[in-house]
């Protein structure tokens, strides 16, 4: 059997067909078989997973996993590779579920154990550990049975192999957790640390793959906070490294992976995003990533035009996302890939791709570029970058209307030439309908465009918002329990409160709900710059002609004015200042009666008192008060 | 400020870059310099207390920059080769501080070195061979063969072609030939080398007249080293120590060695103290004496000269006039210089030699050559009627170059080869004018080398033995020109250091598994400029 499948999937298909797998296993499980004989069954199995991902599945509804793992109990090594390797394919395969690992918790202690035993029982168990560690959970559970120790020695071994699996197990334990990353960079191997070793790896003579997956190590180290970023491992190392893995003589795939990674490892810090954008013409080189499949490659060779068809959409998601990396901090960075040949053309044709990947990829570029104001103001303008991201906006999925609106904030502030078209074609709507999502991003980036929307607009346009918005939703996002939400809702009405018309307009029709509100939030557990937001929209309010009134007439309101000028923190007093200020100002109506009412308040006396203030900006303001009553 | 690459002679006032062959990268718009004015985006600025490295890579003709410690990608392809490190300061006050390495480097050089290594090692480890069994061997033993017929060593070849089971591409007669004129040139004996080559090959020097004029260069130089036949018949004495090649051809076959394999030999002949050419000698004893007796014989000479000129004089009669002569005891003889230049040779000659062959090498090298620092070497052998016919035979030369400017059009190398040669009799004592070096025997390597690969084209062989070509490719454009062009004006020259070196190398490869010629390279051309910081002005770093 074994020699009638090698290498000949048809056969394996007739073999299972034929119901082998069964009678193999119950070979391979009898316990008066002997070694040899468990040994090429597990050896033929092992041939048979090698074949298509339907023969896998047929092994796995046969319960193949907990017979082979049952057979790692043998005290023979040679059954035990056998086994292991089988297990192996398996694990490797996509349809396998990679929980059959730890469904029985004595599994990995026993792997764990065996890794000592021969150089294929390291290998196969560290790759089977690769593939199954998938998110938190699992990193934890290799963890606590002791993966880093009993992997790191095997990082010097004499075998490519086992040194290579070993470093991808690395490579996936340390993804996003500090606490392995932590424990990773004090492991001493032969007098080593793993950082030095990791470095060693990446040396430009070492094969490809293994510099690739030793910089991956070393950027999830760094990104768990385990490696400073201006560590000399990252910043001499690590990203030229990666800067390379981007370079045309690469194959598409480690393209691809590079151009990740280093996105990945560049996006927190201002410096790095320097050093890369300097090195090796890298925002020349992912120009070329737009250039699959190629013109030459169609004409001459199928083959090579099928492998760069399914690479196209991987290049291309990869160089977006590590140009919005590139461009997340600094403008002249951002300058020089806009002047990449057509490079806006591309992002914005990339909006409209059919990849969900490449979209989100393009539209997180965009809103990395969108940072800058001189980009706005030109390239976001020249190539009506709205457009295709009001359609992107439309019915797509959470994680790329996340981003969209991120860019869409941008897009609508004052400045931004895109404003206009953008609240012509329903803006408004779209962002009403975001601030009720289940996602408290997407409430925050819903609520931050209204508020950028409603920065010095026309009076039409924040009676839009109000009015699409309306007061109920308003309410509902006062007392949302995402912070940054509250405090954008708390912008948005400061936004709509100014001016003086406006401010009347308003308070005239939704007065006496947002006097509520106000109250509501002062007299809350809130922290001080809720506090501070809300005392402005006050002092906004008492800047109305007849506004002015809402708060004269609510002595509750008036006494909390006086509270907070007495207050202990710099910032509320002042905000409260403004307020006072609004209200006693002379050369308006009423101003008379608005100033007797609070002194008979006593709040000439506190007035005094700030005017000795060693705040100098509070006691001008005190001072500039007191004017008023004389005058 | 800038920084970068420029060849010999390019105006040093002006920033590198600006000029045809030369090449920068300037601190204040960060842009990159080929040989022009306008310059092209290339990084970013640089400024005090940066550090700037330049490094050139001499297998692929490429420069790139790097800024403390980042390459900065490639700034420079296709560049020439024999470039200086410049650096350009253009505001006053500016200061620079230049590592060569005696510092380690910002940025890890080690590391790109050791990437191409491995690339080249798995170039060389890709090699497409054909899988059939065998073919790898029957291309070993092509590569073997082509080598040893390239130079003339016709017995190896036909013996290793016979073990081998080939054929030989030239007849033997043919590779004879070829040795014969090469033994003469190497001898210095230019006269009767295009005299040979002219019967042996009609109308190749008609066809090539810069090779004729190289060739005739080279005669001249020789008649006032007093070592070309046509002085030599005149002189009252005999040819001096210049004529210190052996007669059997030297095996040059690796330039990168031949500096150094050829200053042994150089100290045979005109060392500190008096030296004895021993290939006459040799071909007397033909063959019966072994090196060890050679390396006896030397030893014992060591002590006293006196002694041997008895034994001398036994073997050849005409000799021991000038044995006599000899009075200096300051012989300075190392026994393995003697075993590595002459000592090798011998047994060539001896294989390769044919009796015959022997035999017109007896008539013409029976004098044993002699000198001593106390004898001063003179112009053209010292003979009134020889420097006379070196004048005789400049003039004619003169009256060449002209003819040859009016049928060809200027050319400056050959200009120039005429104006060095002539510039030696400006000298009382030409050996150690500042021309003197054309008097070297060394120089004869290239004329030699270049007349061999034009007989070779015109008899359709391959110009460059397999091995030189099959390997890599033309490794640089000039390699590249070398192999498709007219084999005059030295431009042989140019091919067999090529050629050599990878013959060298793939040797190298066999015995340790390493690339010492290319890490030679590195060594020896890589550069990196670098600046740091000195007080408030900017410094460059070298």
């Amino acid at each position: 059997m074994k020699n009638a499948v090698i290498g000949n999937n048809k056969q394996k298909a007739n073999l299972i067909v034929l119901g082998a797998v069964p009678r193999l296993l119950y070979l391979l499980q009898q316990e008066t078989s002997s070694t040899e004989l468990k040994t090429e069954c597990a050896v033929v199995l092992g041939s048979l997973a090698m074949g298509t991902e339907n023969n896998v599945k047929s092994l796995l509804d046969c319960h193949i996993i907990p017979a082979l793992l049952q057979g790692l109990l043998s005290p023979d090594l040679k059954f035990i590779e056998a086994c292991l390797r089988c297990l192996r394919t398996i694990f490797t395969s996509p349809v396998t579920p990679e929980e059959l690992l730890y469904t029985d918790a004595t599994v990995i202690p026993h792997l764990m154990a065996l890794l000592s035993r021969s150089r294929y029982t390291q290998e196969y168990i560290c790759q089977i550990f690769s593939h199954c560690c998938k998110g938190p959970d699992h990193q934890t559970i290799l963890f606590n049975h002791g993966a880093v120790q009993n992997i790191a020695h095997l990082l010097t071994s004499l075998s490519y192999k086992v040194r290579m699996q070993a470093l991808k197990c690395f490579s996936v334990l340390a993804f996003e957790n500090p606490q392995v990353s932590m424990t990773l960079v004090n492991v001493l191997v032969d007098g080593e640390l793993l950082p030095q070793i990791f470095v060693k790896m990446l040396q430009r003579d070492k094969p490809i793959e293994m510099q690739l997956t030793s910089a991956k190590c070393l950027t999830y180290m760094c990104r768990a906070g385990a490696i400073r970023t201006d560590d000399n491992c990252i910043v001499l190392k690590t990203l030229p490294c990666l800067v390379r893995m981007c370079s045309k003589e690469r194959l598409l795939e480690e393209r691809v992976e590079g151009a990740e990674t280093l996105a990945y490892l560049i996006e927190p810090d201002v410096e790095l995003q320097r050093i890369a954008s300097i090195t090796d013409h890298l925002i020349a080189m992912l120009a070329d990533y737009f250039k699959y499949p190629s013109s030459v490659s169609a004409i001459t060779d199928i083959k090579r035009l099928d492998h760069d068809l399914k690479h196209a959409h991987e290049l291309r998601q990869a160089a977006f996302k590590l140009y919005a990396s590139l461009g997340a901090n600094d403008e002249d960075i951002r300058k020089k890939i806009i002047e990449t040949e057509n490079m806006m053309d591309r992002i914005v044709t990339g909006l409209s791709e059919s990849s969900v990947k490449v979209r989100l990829a393009a539209v997180r570029c965009l809103h990395s570029l969108s940072r800058s104001v001189q980009q706005l103001r030109t390239s976001f303008q020249d190539h009506a970058v709205w457009k295709p991201l009001m359609k992107v906006l439309q019915n797509a999925p959470d994680e790329i209307l996340v981003v969209a609106s991120s860019m869409l904030c941008n897009l609508l502030l004052e400045f931004s030439p895109s404003k206009e078209p953008i609240l012509e074609s329903g803006a408004v709507e779209l962002l009403c309908g975001l601030t009720q999502s289940e996602n408290p991003a997407l409430r925050v980036n819903g609520i931050w465009a209204l508020m950028n929307m409603a920065f010095q607009a026309e009076q039409k346009i924040k009676a839009d918002i109000l009015r699409s918005l309306s007061t109920e939703q308003l309410f509902r996002l006062l007392s949302d329990s995402d912070l940054n939400v509250l405090m954008k809702t708390l912008g948005l009405l400061r936004n709509l409160l100014s001016t003086r018309p406006h401010i009347d307009k308003i308070m005239s029709t939704h007065g006496k709900q947002i006097m509520q509100a106000v109250t509501l939030i002062l007299e809350g557990e809130h922290n001080i710059e809720v506090k501070e937001q809300t005392l402005c929209i006050l002092a906004n309010i008492a800047d109305g002609t007849t506004a002015k009134e809402l708060i004269m007439t609510n002595d509750d309101i008036l006494q909390k004015i006086k509270y907070y000028m007495g207050h202990s923190h710099v910032k509320l007093q002042l905000a409260a200042m403004f307020c006072i200020s609004n209200l006693i100002w002379n050369e308006e109506e009423g101003s008379q009666e608005r100033q007797d009412k609070l002194r008979d308040m006593g709040i000439v006396d506190i007035l005094h008192k700030l005017s000795q203030s060693p705040d100098t900006n509070l006691c001008d303001k005190a001072k500039t008060a007191l004017q008023q009553y004389l005058a | 400020m800038g920084i970068g690459l420029s060849a010999q002679g390019v105006n040093m006032n002006r920033l590198p870059g600006w000029d045809k062959h030369s090449y920068g990268y300037h601190g204040d718009d960060g842009h990159s310099f080929c040989s022009s004015g306008t310059g092209q985006p290339y990084g970013p600025t640089f400024t005090t207390g940066d550090v700037i490295g330049c490094c050139v890579n001499l297998i692929n003709n490429t420069c790139f920059y790097t800024k403390n410690g980042h390459s900065l990608g490639i700034a420079f392809t296709d560049l020439p080769p024999n470039l200086y490190p410049t650096v350009g300061l253009q505001t006053p006050g500016e200061v620079v501080d230049a590592n060569f390495g005696q510092h380690p480097f910002v940025f890890d050089i080690e590391d790109y070195m050791r990437e191409w290594r491995t690339k080249i090692q798995a170039q060389i480890d890709r090699f497409p061979i054909g899988d059939r069994e065998g073919e790898w061997q029957t291309m070993i033993q092509k590569m073997v063969s082509s080598y040893l017929v390239h130079h003339g060593y016709c017995a190896t070849a036909e013996a290793f072609a016979r073990s081998t089971d080939q054929t030989v591409l030239e007849e033997l007669a043919s590779i004879k030939n070829r040795q014969r004129i090469q033994k003469l040139v190497l001898a210095g004996r230019m006269g009767e080398a295009i005299e040979t080559t002219q019967q042996l090959y009609p109308s190749l020097l008609e066809r090539n007249p810069n090779l004729l004029f190289t060739l005739k260069v080279r005669q001249f130089i020789e008649m006032v080293n007093g070592t070309d036949s046509e002085v030599r018949c005149l002189g009252g004495r005999s040819p001096k120590s210049q004529d210190s090649y052996p007669v059997s051809p030297r095996p040059f076959s690796s330039p990168s060695m031949s500096p150094s394999h050829g200053l042994n030999i150089h100290n045979l002949a005109s060392g500190k103290g008096s030296t004895a050419h021993f290939s006459g000698f040799e071909s007397c004893s033909n063959g019966i004496i072994s090196n060890k007796a050679h390396q006896s014989y030397c030893h014992s000479k060591h002590q006293s000269s006196n002694l041997n000129v008895p034994e001398l004089n036994s073997i050849n009669m005409s000799r021991s006039q000038q044995v006599n002569n000899f009075t200096s005891n300051d012989v300075d003889m190392e026994t393995d210089h003697y075993s590595n230049g002459v000592g090798e040779t011998s047994s060539n000659g001896f294989l390769n030699g044919s009796s015959k062959h022997d035999h017109e090498m007896e008539d013409c090298d029976t004098e044993m050559e002699v000198d001593s620092s106390q004898l001063r070497r003179q112009l053209c052998g010292g003979s009134q009627a020889a420097i006379e016919r070196m004048i005789h035979f400049g003039r004619e030369l003169q009256a060449m170059s002209e003819q040859l400017r009016r049928e060809c059009g200027k050319n400056t190398a050959n200009k120039k080869m005429l104006k060095d040669a002539f510039s030696l009799l400006a000298y009382s004592d030409p050996w150690n004018s500042p021309v003197g070096n054309q008097l070297d025997p060394i120089q004869r390597e290239p004329v030699c080398s270049a007349l061999n690969s034009a007989i070779l084209v015109s008899r359709s062989q391959r110009k460059a033995a397999i091995v030189n070509l099959s390997l890599l490719g033309p490794r640089n454009p000039q390699s590249a020109k070398a192999t498709s062009s007219c084999p005059s004006n030295g431009t042989g020259h140019t091919m067999s250091r090529t050629d050599g070196s990878i013959w060298n190398w793939i040797l190298c490869i066999r015995h340790s598994g390493r690339l010492p010629t290319l890490a030679m390279h590195f060594k020896s051309s890589h550069y990196i400029v670098a600046f740091s910081q000195h007080g408030s002005r900017p410094a460059l770093q070298i």
